[in-house]
This record gives structure tokens, sequence and C-alpha cells, in this order.
């Protein structure tokens, strides 16, 4: 179906047209922008997790010298339609909707969270007033625990809502009780998932500006949603849509929590518009630790049965899931991690019971795997499980559980939110484990363990399956105009954060209409630009935006054709498109360019069109992908224990990989690393703690490790391309998917290397002392055998 | 509190300007002088998006006060290359080695990777040596592989030297 | 997270910094700043003046005495970390530094400020303390000695008056026939140690141990000599028996702990690198001698 894009554009590995400027420090993110008569905002924020506020006193920041306004929640609400943020995302699963407030009104919810809003001639003032803020509160017990939270007789984590519940589900198919009854084997499973923050080295930001002459309010925000932002500040604001535009400059990285509308979001603006000055507000690092959303703590409780072969007859269980103070994304990270948990499996029954506590901790909402890699990894320890248990390798036990290629389409027993059948579009998921294991050397493994193992050296290697659904709908738009001068404008509704949509879309427009990337415009992230957009969230650019731009650059193609036709008075048939002109077969030199023909359909006053055709060479596309696309990979990976230490080295790192028809696979791979990273600091390194009253216990990058160039390995990719039958150009999505395998992955390996020692590894992140911890639990159980 | 005036050239012109001198080096450069390439990640001194070369070693910028860089010579990423000129061999290897994606830790990245090429001039890298000296800057995009290539192209005696296409 | 408002001053002499930290109330020294910035951005601290030992040239530079190295207090690690004087003369003192932070931290911090900011976890004090480092401290009646031992008074707290300032750093000359080695763990290279372990270890030409020093940090608030190891080693015949008692000699000292690093798992790392730095130390010492 994309038979009409040349071919060099597809495929190919194209430098990024992004790049020079970001390379030269030309880029231009939140705090770049620089408006004349801008006051610099700094919250006060609570510095406990749970407690009513009985009263602020702003007296004496109100005095110090450049100090503008200090404003709480009674300064803002009359510029308010509502009391809260209206972000709810609609979901059966919930039982109670927590919208948060932009400032808090009465009850402080957790650390951090915004109580007032200083505005003053610097950030370092406001900073200074900020402290001058005096709370008097009382305070309240706090709920750290969701699990603990759900209790009977436990303290609520708001007093505005009715109990600690708020959400449950049970996500049932099958006959799990006959399964177990008639299963020969069981394992049993309680694992204990953390995983941390997303952590842009960008940090958010929000510049505001009502323009009183233009009667407008632009924002500029480092968001992944524009389009949501404006929605939510056109309705918070009681604004008209035309009178809201919200820009996304430059972002410095998103995964996740820039998805997620905050409550600053809307205070800064509606400061913005109390004072009639812009306000900037960027978010410091130390902020971004207590008031940005990022993932929390999983509990599950699991059961898996299977027969002597070691097929999967059913999983069973609970998970407890630690929603934070309030809903401001849904349920989206508990219902990913219970759907995903099935991965490229058979799965003849299921039945999970899912409760979702709210806690005195930010809010969690997703970051980079978005629950994914949680479900993953209980289906991979449990598979080990089960190997373990019969005495299978772990790659046969999967082999034997794998959805096979003649299964495609596979639609799963789950019926999801939109009441439609899970369905994998394509792939082949055995063909991809036996790549991975090949290119990893797998069976050879063994040699090299022994041989390690003999000079005291613990090396262990491990696996894991998974799949990722990606481009989620309902659509995303696309415009390509090419303007007289002959460059081509393309407006999208997607927003980048780094992945190179800019590239990914001129690439794909440049192979439509045959001209090089330069000539070609991307508006991304504006809603001026785009009335309609939804933005950077479940791996989706490429699937929607990508698809759209194709749609419209190839009806803007057409029309092209249809006006040459009209100009040299030939057929249309006669006609090729290549090096952004329309020529006539054979006749070298009788043409017209796409400028040329832009302009003949700009028109002259007084003239018709050529060929009665509407005006202007321009076209549009929102398209819908019918279904979600599956993503799938197998992550191989060698680590190396130090027993004395319980530090784990990764020493060889291999993905298999398959997102269907890649765009540009050098970008593809881009994603796929950064993921797998990010993975790697989910399992090995990053922990955010908070004590047993809720502070935060990580406030730098000290206390809260990312993973940096020297303790990641080199990961070698390998791609596969099974195009998904889903949409026009067969893509799947890849910007999460790396994160997926690694945890999984990991856990088995070091599971592996400490196999004479039997430890099992089911909580994360596995830090040094928590693996020292297992070894020498797992020694002691040795020697007494 | 107390404002100081202060002389620093940076990319070769002589800057003045009265600061407070609670001002660090990095809202110096983007906010009083309007360079904003200097990234600012955690303003505690580890992420690295803020490097810079003072007197021609590099320094995180928010952990240097704007009154300390008085009289000294500062180099931020806008000084790398001339803005209608060629990239810098560096930033040209890391477009082609895909070693950036949003772009927010590529500007410390490249002042950190430039010192190294200096001080090593002549001298091959290892990857485990390219590692270590990358260490001090944190990128959520890349996964590191993609500038330690850009770094193996220029600085590891590699045959491939990292120029776009 | 601006810093809270202060004065600046930039003494271009001791005597000028110390007559200012005498004069000024609430007055902080700022040497390197690679741990007082952070605290100051982060306004954990927040002193009225900050005094900058930068441009105080006589603080600065690395000669060598009748005895080892001296060290002016505001020399740099990276300028530490390239000199051949130091290489020559107190290997443990680099290997030490290879684990301090990155190279544009080292540009700018000093072993000065290193050794009075005294994070528990810091390398550069466990090798000075090892060393048997002996530090100047210039007050405005005069300067005095302390060994390095003696320094710390707490946590983050250095032994110095007001109106003290450290000002030279002063390690004795590697001994012939002697091994060194530093040991530490953590998670990443450039990390603070969660548990590092500096050994010295001469020997005799008998082979027997004739000295022995081992420091170790991150245990508690400072650095501490392992003096039951020590003593355990000293005058003996050095074998892996006497290296594994002295490495559970020091897995029992105490030790704070943690939700990441538990007290019992340092414990534990002290007696791995214990053994892991002997080792070493010994295989240097033997090849020496
Ligand atoms: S902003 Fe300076 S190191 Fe992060
Ligand atoms: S490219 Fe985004 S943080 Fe490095």
């Amino acid at each position: 179906m994309a038979g009409d894009l040349s071919p060099g554009f597809l495929g190919r590995s194209v430098p990024r047209v992004e790049d020079a400027r970001l390379l030269r420090g030309a880029g231009r993110f939140a705090d770049d922008i620089a408006l004349p008569g801008m006051l610099h905002a700094a919250f006060v924020r609570s510095p406990v997790a749970h407690a009513l506020l009985r009263s602020v006193d702003l007296s004496n920041a109100r005095a110090l010298p450049g100090v503008r306004a200090v404003l709480t929640y009674a300064d803002l609400r009359p510029q308010l339609r509502c009391d809260r943020i209206p972000l709810a995302l609609p979901s059966a699963m919930l039982r109670f909707d927590v919208d948060p407030f932009c400032l808090a009104q009465r009850e402080l919810c957790y650390a951090g969270e915004p109580i007032a809003l200083v505005a003053a001639e610097s950030r370092r003032v406001a900073e200074d007033a900020a402290r001058l803020v005096e709370l008097d509160f009382e305070a309240l017990p706090a709920v750290v625990d969701a699990r603990q939270g759900l209790q009977s007789g436990a303290p609520k984590a708001r007093l505005d809502c009715p109990d600690n519940l708020v959400a449950q589900t049970v996500l049932e198919y099958g006959d799990s009780e006959g399964a177990f009854a008639a299963g020969s084997i069981r394992v049993t499973e309680r694992f204990r998932i953390h995983k941390g923050g997303g952590h842009s080295i960008e940090p958010r930001g929000v510049v505001a500006r009502f323009d009183a002459v233009e009667d407008m309010l632009t924002v500029w925000d480092g968001t992944q949603m524009p389009h949501r932002a404006k929605a939510v500040l056109v309705a918070s604001l009681g604004l008209a849509e035309h009178q809201v535009r919200v820009i996304a400059p430059d972002v410095g990285g998103g995964f996740g929590p820039k998805a997620v509308f905050h409550p600053e979001e809307l205070a800064v603006p509606a400061a913005a518009m109390l004072l009639q000055v812009p306000v900037k507000w960027i978010e410091d690092r130390l902020e971004s630790f207590t008031a940005t959303v990022g993932e929390r703590v999983q509990e599950w409780e699991m059961e898996a049965a299977a027969d002597r072969e070691g097929r999967l007859l059913a999983i069973r269980g609970r998970l407890y899931h630690d929603h934070g103070a309030c809903t401001p994304y849904g349920v989206a990270l508990s219902y990913n991690s219970a759907t995903n948990l099935v991965g490229p499996y058979v799965l003849p029954a299921y039945h999970l019971e899912i409760q979702v506590g709210l806690t005195n901790l930010v809010p969690a909402a997703p970051t980079r795997g978005a629950g994914r890699p949680q479900g993953t990894f209980v289906m991979e320890r449990l598979l080990d499980g089960i190997a373990l248990q019969l005495g299978i390798e772990r790659d046969e036990i999967r082999r034997r559980n794998l959805i096979a290629p003649a299964q495609m389409p596979y639609a799963t027993p789950i019926v999801t939110r939109d009441g439609k059948a899970m369905t994998y579009d394509s792939g082949d998921y055995p063909e991809c484990q036996r790549r991975a294991l090949a290119a990893a050397k797998w069976s050879e493994f063994s040699g090299r363990q022994a041989a390690a193992r003999s000079e005291g050296r613990w090396l262990g290697i491990g696996m894991a399956n998974y799949v990722e659904g990606t481009g989620r709908g309902p659509f995303e738009s696309a415009a390509v105009r090419v303007e007289p001068s002959g460059e081509i404008r393309v407006t999208t509704g997607a927003t980048a954060q780094g992945q190179g949509t800019k590239t990914m879309l001129a690439q794909l427009v440049g192979g439509v209409l045959g001209v090089p990337l330069e000539k070609i415009h991307i508006v991304d992230g504006d809603t001026a630009a785009s009335p309609l957009g939804l933005g950077a969230y479940a791996s989706r650019q490429a699937v929607t935006a990508g698809n759209a731009v194709v749609i419209a650059a190839r009806l803007v193609a057409e029309k092209a054709r249809k006006a040459a036709a009209a100009m040299l008075e030939v057929a249309p048939e006669d006609l090729d498109l290549a090096d952004g002109c329309v020529r006539v077969k054979g006749i070298p030199g009788l043409k017209r360019s796409l400028a040329d023909l832009a302009r003949a359909l700009q028109g002259t006053p007084g003239y018709a069109l050529p060929g009665d055709l509407e005006p202007g060479l321009a076209a549009a596309s929102d398209f819908q992908p019918g279904a979600i696309a599956y993503t799938n990979g197998t992550h191989v990976v060698e680590a190396e224990v130090d027993i004395h230490t319980g530090a784990v080295r990764l020493d060889r790192y291999v993905v298999v990989h398959d997102c269907g028809r890649m765009i540009n696979p050098m970008m593809v791979e881009g994603q796929v690393l950064g993921g797998v990273v990010h993975g790697i600091g989910a399992t090995l390194f990053e922990w955010m703690r908070y004590d047993e009253s809720g502070q935060p216990l990580c406030g730098t990058y000290a206390d809260y490790v990312l993973p940096t160039a020297d303790v990641v390995p080199r990961i070698e990719i390998h791609h596969m391309e099974s195009p998904s039958p889903l949409n026009p150009l067969g893509i799947k999505g890849a910007a999460e998917s790396g994160t997926i395998g690694a945890a999984s992955a990991i856990a088995s390996a070091i599971e592996d290397a400490l196999k004479p020692l039997g430890v099992r590894i089911t909580d994360l992140p596995v830090t040094p002392a928590r693996l020292f911890a297992l070894i020498r639990a797992a020694e002691q159980r040795r020697d007494s055998r | 509190m107390s404002s100081h005036q202060v002389a620093v050239t940076v990319n070769g012109r002589l800057y003045r300007r009265t600061v407070d001198a609670r001002v660090n080096l990095a809202d110096f450069l983007r906010h009083e002088i309007g360079l904003t390439g200097t990234h600012v990640g955690c303003e505690h001194g580890i992420c690295g998006a803020c490097t810079v070369l003072v007197d021609g070693f590099t320094a995180r910028a928010c952990l240097m006060l704007a009154v300390q860089a008085d009289g000294r010579t500062v180099q931020t990423i806008e000084g790398v290359a001339q803005a209608d000129g060629p990239l810098h061999p560096i930033q040209a290897a890391l477009s082609a080695h895909h070693g950036l994606q949003c772009g927010y830790c590529t500007p410390g990245v490249v002042m950190t990777l430039i010192e190294l090429q200096c001080e090593n001039a002549g001298a091959t890298l290892t990857e485990a040596e390219i590692r270590r000296a990358l260490s001090g800057n944190l990128c959520r995009c890349t996964g590191y592989q993609g500038m330690i290539d850009a770094a193996l192209a220029v600085l590891g005696g590699a045959q491939e030297r990292g120029e776009t296409s | 997270m601006k810093p809270a408002p202060f004065a600046y001053h930039r003494p271009e002499t001791l005597a000028e910094a110390l007559d200012l930290l005498a004069r000024l109330p609430n007055a902080r020294i700022l040497a390197g700043g690679q741990s007082l910035m952070p605290m100051l951005n982060l306004r954990m601290a927040t002193p009225d003046h900050l005094i900058d030992l930068g441009r105080v040239s006589e603080l600065s530079g690395i000669s060598e005495t009748a005895a080892g190295l001296s060290i002016g207090a505001m020399t740099t690690q990276r300028a530490i970390e390239r000199s051949p004087l130091a290489r020559a003369g107190c290997p443990l003192l680099l290997e030490a530094l290879a684990h301090v932070g990155h190279q544009a931290t080292r540009n700018r911090g000093t072993i000065g400020g290193s050794l009075c900011h005294l994070d528990p976890a810091a390398e550069l004090p466990v090798a000075a303390c090892a060393l048997e480092a002996t530090l100047t401290i210039a007050g405005r009646s005069g300067k005095r000695s302390i060994r390095f031992d003696e320094f710390p008074a707490g946590y983050l707290t250095p032994r110095l008056a007001p109106g003290e300032i450290l000002t030279r750093v002063d390690l004795p000359r590697r001994e012939q026939g002697s091994g060194w080695a530093f040991e530490e763990f953590s998670l990443r290279a450039a990390d603070f140690a969660v548990v590092a372990v500096a050994a010295l270890l001469a020997l005799g030409a008998d082979r027997r141990v004739r000295r022995a020093s081992i420091a170790i940090g991150g245990l508690g608030a400072a650095p501490v000599r392992l003096a039951a190891a020590e003593s355990l080693l000293v005058g003996h015949p050095c074998d892996a028996e006497r290296v594994a008692d002295a490495a559970r000699a020091a897995a029992e000292l105490r030790a704070d702990g943690d939700e990441v690093y538990p007290a019992e798992y340092r414990r534990h790392l002290a007696g791995v690198l214990t053994r892991r730095a002997l080792e070493r130390a010994l295989a240097r010492g033997r090849k020496g001698v």
C-alpha cells in the first residue's frame, strides 16, 4: 500500500532535521522564552503529606521588595469556572474521580502540593518570598502504602472522598478455577514492583501571556499534549476556544509525566490573567521530585497453573496499585499492567482483581512503558518459575506458550475499554525469540558460564518476550500545504519531545511529493496551527500522524497532477510526480513545479482556477487507526553478579524488535535504546522513596540514581518488520517498547547467575543490598540443609 | 546581599554586567546575556546539562557564581561553531550517530567531549574511557550509545569520521 | 532552586581572608564550590557572607618537602591528578582521586574543600585518614597543625574554630617497599562511596608487615582508622588468613544505615573491601620489596 513512496524515503536512516539547531544551542525551550515585563513564579508547597490548612499568612511575603503578588486558591478562584481542574478521563473502573485543585483549597494531600503562587521580578526573589509564607495547618494521618490504606480502619487519604478505594475491577476470562483444579503445576509468588519517574532532563515549564489587545491567552507549555492543555484551560478559565493558544516549544524529553496536566499549568495562566502580565514558571529539580507525577509501587499476589509440559492453563491473583492523591490521568497504569501481562503467550484463563488505592503521595501516572513493564515482569517471572519447577529450559517454556504466526491476527479473550477483543494484529513471536537467542549465542552460554564459575565469577543470561500496544487513537491530524514559494508546510497535532517527529513526518511527505527535507516545514505542537490534535502518548505518533501526513500528501499529489494536467493539456495518467515537479512522461522539459501549481491554485483575480479545482494546493487528514497495533520484542541480557557485594553488571544486551515497517531505522533504534536504558534504570538503580510520614526521601540526583554511560552495556538491536494491517504504512509504535522487557530479562539473568543458590527475584528495584540479602538468605538455606 | 561589576569574556566577546552575588554562571549566561544554549537540569551539579568551559576547562555552570567568572574566559555551546559555519566535528558526529534526541543534554555533552578531545589530542580513546568521561552527563533520551559512537568516531581512532552526509 | 541572598567577598591573600572571616557574621568559606554550591542552591546552607578563596594564590600548589608532599588547600583535584609529583609521591591519593566525581567537578573541586566538607562517603577524607595527613590551619593568632584523624568533629563538621581556615595538607612520601590500595563500592564510578577503604602496608625486609594504616569511610559520620585490623597485621607475615582476620575486624565496626544501604550491609562491605584493599596493597608491596 505504500507503493508510491519513493523507496529512498521509507526505511532509510536520514539524518534528523532537528539536530543542527539543537547542536548549536539554538533550540527554544520554555525557559528560553523571555517576554517584556514578565514575572517569575515560585510555588509555596505543602511541607507535609496530609493536613488541613487552617490559615496562610502572606503578609511578610507580600511585603518583600520585588514581589508583585502572592496568590492563593481564594485569589485565583474568581478566574476559574470550576473549583477543581476538570481532568476526569472516563473509566468504568473508577468509583469516583478525584480532580486536583490548581492550588490547594483546604486539604493538603501530598508533600509538594502547590498552595500559593508567588510572582516576583526574579525567580530568586519569588523563592525568597515563598519562604516567608507562613502556613498554619492541622496534621492528619497519611496513607503511604496503598495496600495498607485499603485495609479497614485505615485512615482516609482524602477527607473529601468516600474511602481510599478509588477504582477496582476484575479482569477475567476463561475458567481459572477449573484450570487450577486440573493443572498439575502451580507457581505462587508475591511481587512488589517499584517503577520510578520520567525524569526528563528538562523539567516542566510554563510561560503564559494574556494579551488584552488581542484578547488572547498564549501559553508556552512544556507538554506532550498541547491540545488537551488548551481544552482544560478553555473549560477552566471560561475563555472561548479562539482565545487560547497553547504552544509546546522545544521540549526536553517527556516520557509520560508531561502528558499529564499538572496544577501549575492552570495556576500560571490564571495568574497571568489576573495580574495582566506575562508569568513564567520553570520547575526546579526539587519540585520535579515532589510535584511531578511518576510511577511507584504495585503489589501483585499471583498464581499460575500449567500442565506437565509447561503449557499455561491459567493465571489468577490480585493487584494493588498505588494511585497517589488524585486521578489526573485515569487508570491507564493498572489497566496496562493487567492487560500487558498476557503478552505474546496463549493464556487460556485469567482472573485478576485490581484494587487501586489513594495515598498521600504525588499522583501516580504513566512514565515510559506506562505499567506494561510490571505486567510483563509478572508473566515472565511466573514462566521462569514454572520452567524451574518442571526442569524445562527458559527458552523452551516460552516456545511452548508463544502465539504461533499462523494464529495472527490473534484475538485474545480480553475485551478492551472500547468493547472490542484485544487483538494482536501481526508478528512472528517464535521467530523473534529465535533470532534474539541466536544473536546472543544463548545455546553457547552455559559453556562460558561454567568457565567463568570456575574462576569464581557468577555469570547469568536472561530473556524476556513482550508486546506493546501502540498507536492508540482516536486520531491524529495532519495538513499539508504547498506554498506558492514551493515550501511545503505541514501542520499536525502531533507533538515532539525529542523523538524526531519533524524528521519522521518530513521524510514521509518528502517521499510522497518527491521534495528534499529542507523544503518541508513541520509545525507541530501548536494549537493555533492545528485546531485538532492529541499529541504524544502511547507510542502513537508515527502510526497516527505518520499515516495522516501520507494520506494528506497523497491528496496533494493527486491535486497537483490534476492541476498540471489542465495546465499542460494532457491526461493526468500521462504525468509523473518527481523531484518536486509534475512531468509529462517521456517528454523531458514539459513539467510544472509544485510551486508553479501552488501559485496557479492560489488564483489570479478574475481568472478561473486550472481544471476547475478547489483553491489551494493543500489537503488534510485526521487518520483514525481502527485498533491498536502491537509491537513486540525479545530481550536477552548477560549479567554478572558480584556475590560478595550484590552488585550487578550487565555485559551484553540483545534486542530483537518488531515495530512493523520502519520509517527511519536510526530513530527507531534511538527510541529502543533510550527505552532499554530507562528499563535498566528502573530495574537496578531508580528508587523513589518516602518515609512513613510520606516525606520524599529523594530530592536530588545523588539520592535518586539514574543510569549513566558507564553502567549501561552496549545494546545490540536487530529488527523484524511484520507490517501492521491496521494502517496504510504498516507501521507500529516504538517509543516505549524498550522499557518493557528490560526488568524481566535482567531479573532472569540474575537468577540464572545465582542458580546454584536458588535466588528468586520478585521485587524491584534490585539494589545491591537487596540482592546481597537474598544471596545471604539463600546461602543460609543451603547451609542449613 | 551584594552586587558586583563583572567582566566576562564569553565566546570571544567581552560582557560587562552588574550582578547579584547569588546569580550563578548558568543563569548569568542564559538570562543576563541571553545565551540560552547552556541548559539547566538539576542545579545541584549532577546532570551536566550546564557544562561550559571556563578558561578551557569544563565546569558546572550551576556550581559557579557569575561573580567568580569575573575576568575569566568562558566558552559555551554557542561558541563551538560559527552561527553560519559548519558544525564542529563533534557536533556533526553526534548528528550522524544519533547521539541526541531532545537536545536538552546535548550542549553539556558537546562541551564535555570538546575538553576530552583537547586533553587527548592525538591519543586514541577506548569505549570504556569515553563512557567514564561521559558519565557526568545525564541523558534520558538516547541510552548514551549514539553519543558514545559519535565520540568513538572522533576520538577513538576509528576510520569513520563523524560527518553528516 | 536559587540561593538565599548573601554578600560575596574575594580576598587575594590569606591574611585578608582571615580578617574577613573574623569580622563577618555568619560567613562561610567558598573553596571549589562543588559541595557548597549545591547546598546554597538548595538553601541547605544560608550564610550571610561568602568568602571566596579562589584567588588566594598562596593557597594552591604542590611542592615537595623533606617528608613528602605539601599541597595547598585550594589546589584542585584535577591539578593533583595531573601532577607528576603527586603521582610519584602519593599514589594512594591518586587512586582515591580516580573515584572522585567527574572531570568537570574535579576541575574546580579542591582538596581542602573536600576535607573540610567532610562528607562521610567522600574519598579524599578516607585517603587523608590512611595517609595520616597533617593539616595546617591558620587563624588570626597564627597557625597550628593537626593530624587528619583528629580533624572530624562530627557529621559534615571539621574541627575548625571560628575564624580558622585550612591552608595546607602535608602527606608523607610513599615508603620504599610499601603497597597501597583504595577500594570502594558505589553504584556508579563517579558516585560518593557507599563504603570506601584505603590501605597502606609497609613490609620489612623479612616480609613481615612493618606498618599498616587502614582507613574506612561510609560507616559513620567520618572516616576512621581500623586500629584493630592494623594491630592484627603489624609484626606478622601477611598471609590470606591474616587478611581475612583483618577483614573480619572491619566488618565488626559500628555502622549507620538506611533503607538503600542498611547498616548490616555496610558492615559486610567493610569486610569485603578491606580484604580487597589489603590483597592489592600486599601484592604491590611485595613487588616493591
Ligand atoms: S544543572 Fe548544573 S549539573 Fe545539572
Ligand atoms: S537527548 Fe534528551 S536528554 Fe539527552
